[in-house]
């Protein structure tokens, strides 16, 4: 079957369930930093986060385009994809690089959405983009692995039943490349959590239900390594660019929201008896936000192109990543200006949304490593790091 | 028994309506259009009768330009079996009038031995409510209105009515035409498995002529305009300047 990469009929099917979920939903979610569980529910159960598992493990088997589209709905519709995007994407890993068991044994239950993993431990207080660095160590003991150290900026580990781990099994001084002696982990947190697995909310300025990880003699089953031991980050890396498409998508849906809100605030509001948007002051500002989401749209849709077509375009999922994140924090920019002192006030959902775009510059990667990989995998300058 | 849902693309019901600059109708370019939403309860209704299994088949109409194809799509990811669209034009700012439509509908549902039409009470665009109505009358079925409750039997439909006084229950006999109303039902969200199943559903495409329809249009549009703005209240700081007011400004009293 061929899909258009646009997918309407799945933006629609999104954006009629985000009718449900109005900003009063999302307010009070903020308000009280609480997980956005029923509508987290009602997606699962309207099938969406299941769009990218294969058809033989209960899933739909579709392209990313289709992830793309959703999460790009959800946050058009003024919600917000960070609180089960990963249940989309996480288990990605699984399926590239688990063994035919692991993935009759999960792929299913989280097609379903009976098993949750959306969790995935990577980041160190002491290594952030440095991941090598890591210091959290899996030592091999007998049938098990013993986990000890800590993760931070593990977000929705409260709410996943699993969690993708990255440790090292072999010290970095015994590896000829630092990238070897990592190994990943699945690990069934509700064996261990309140025992050898302690989870520590971190309050922050959105709600991202993001938390720290404490392993302490961690003691998990040999089974629980996904792929060879020591190629860790390899595998880690392949689904990088996946994740830097959807994340662009997000900012997409963001950018969107932002511009709609702005043009018709623009449109109604009259100050000396015409409406603001009249002024070109107000109005370029709002057109020029527009025009840099709709240039950073098209590389979106080159990146899922080139990747629905077979490829992996780093060059591509990373460029739309950076210019999509610019794009959306731009036009929210642009819309609590033109809000004037409303967009400030939490009924207009707009310093939310302000709060929340303000991430994709910062998580899953920052803008600088991108400029990074641009300048050294494409331009062929000089490794800055 | 088969049921045929008749489903009317009309402008998205959270979108601002806006009338074209020469007052010919309200502006349809490049608004989002959605399927209208009594149309959809009527599906939803469709739909949990063939899951009670007092119907077999869900059949969903449309009746317009080929971009009908998206809302007969809705109507099948969320349940319907499948689906006939009468492209009737070619361009999206021609509404085909009710007596068209009921006419096209009356072959469609002979065609198709129906014993059920079930559809909204009216369309949010014109607002015409009459397809329903002058659909009975051609068939020369029972017809039930407005219907808030449904309930069918073996050879009856009862129907809960909403009237303006009150709630009306009525017995019809089989086949009926029955139009419903807001609070019969919520509709359900079509799930992502459904949206894409019901890419491989039957469509068939058809054209008035194979039904000997003419389509020749007996109503014009004179003028369409917006409706004048509210000017904005006053608020007063007693009764008695209330009063006042109501005296020699509204003159009402």
């Amino acid at each position: 079957m061929t899909y258009q990469l646009d997918h309407q009929d799945i933006r629609e099917g999104v954006s009629k369930l985000c009718l449900d979920f109005p900003g009063e939903y999302w307010q009070k979610c903020d308000r009280d930093h609480a997980y956005p569980t029923e509508f987290v529910q009602a997606l699962t159960q309207g099938g969406y986060l299941s769009a990218l598992i294969p058809e033989e493990y209960g899933g739909l088997g579709l392209p990313l385009s289709a992830g793309a589209a959703i999460l790009e709905e959800i946050h058009r519709a003024g919600g917000n994809a960070g609180a089960c995007h990963a249940q989309m994407y996480t288990m990605g890993t699984i399926l590239r690089h688990g063994s035919d068991e692991q993935k009759k044994q999960y792929l299913p239950g989280i097609a379903e959405g009976s098993l949750r993993l959306q969790a995935f431990g990577v980041t160190e207080p002491t290594s952030g983009t440095d991941t090598t660095a890591l210091r959290t160590t899996a030592k091999k003991s007998g049938n098990h692995y013993i986990v000890n150290g800590q993760k931070i900026w593990t977000s929705r580990a409260e709410h996943s039943d699993l969690l993708l781990l990255l440790a090292r099994t072999t010290p970095r001084e015994e590896v000829v490349k630092k990238t070897d002696g990592l190994s990943v982990f699945l690990v069934d947190m509700r064996d261990f959590v309140g025992k050898s697995l302690t989870i520590r909310p971190i309050r922050t300025m959105m709600n991202h239900s993001t938390t720290e990880l404490f392993f302490d003699d961690m003691k998990i089953p040999k089974s629980s390594l996904i792929g060879e031991e020591g190629k860790g980050f390899r595998n880690i890396l392949s689904g990088m660019n996946a994740e830097r498409v959807l994340i662009s998508a997000e900012c997409i849906g963001d950018a969107k929201w932002f511009i709609e809100k702005a043009s018709s605030y623009a449109c109604e509001r009259k100050i000396f008896q015409r409406p603001i948007g009249q002024n070109q002051g107000v109005q370029f500002p709002i057109a020029r936000a527009y025009s840099q989401m709709r240039a950073a749209e098209l590389m979106l849709a080159q990146a899922v192109a080139l990747y629905d077509a077979g490829g992996n375009p780093g060059e591509e999922a990373n460029l739309a990543k950076l210019l999509s994140s610019e794009a959306s924090w731009a036009a929210a920019e642009i819309c609590i200006q033109t809000f004037g002192g409303f967009g400030f006030a939490e009924e207009y959902d707009i310093e939310r949304k302000f709060r929340e775009a303000r991430l994709y510059q910062v998580a899953p990667i920052s803008t600088n490593l991108v400029l990074s990989y641009v300048a050294e995998h494409v331009l062929g300058l000089p490794r800055s790091y | 028994m088969k049921v045929i849902v008749p489903v009317k693309r009309v402008i998205d019901y959270n979108v601002k309506v806006r009338v074209k600059a020469d007052g010919s109708g309200v502006d349809l370019t490049n608004v989002k259009m959605s399927m209208n939403p009594f149309d959809e309860i009527a599906v939803e209704e469709a739909i949990r009768l063939r899951e009670a299994e007092k119907v077999t088949e869900v059949i969903a109409v449309s009746i317009g330009v080929k971009q009908n194809q998206e809302t007969l799509r809705t109507a099948l990811a969320m349940g319907a079996d499948r689906a006939i669209l009468v492209i009737a034009s070619e361009d999206v700012h021609q509404d085909i009038e009710p007596l068209t439509v009921a006419k096209l509908l009356k072959e469609i549902a002979t065609e198709e031995a129906a014993n059920l039409v079930l559809c909204g009470k009216q369309a949010i665009d014109n607002d015409m409510n009459a397809t329903g109505q002058m659909l009975s009358a051609l068939l020369g079925w029972s017809q039930a209105t407005f219907a808030s409750e449904l309930n069918i039997e073996a050879k009856n439909a009862v129907v809960t009515r909403e009237v303006d006084g009150g709630l009306q229950s009525i017995k019809v006999s089989l086949p009926s035409v029955i139009t419903v109303d807001l609070r019969l039902n919520q509709p359900r969200y079509a799930s992502l498995p459904n949206i894409m199943k019901a890419k491989r559903k039957q469509l068939d495409e058809k054209v008035p002529s194979d039904y000997g329809v003419d389509l020749t249009a007996r109503l014009s549009i004179i003028n369409t305009r917006e409706p004048e703005t509210r000017k904005a209240g006053v608020k007063v700081a007693s009764v008695d300047e209330l009063l006042v007011k109501l005296k020699e400004e509204a003159g009402v009293i």
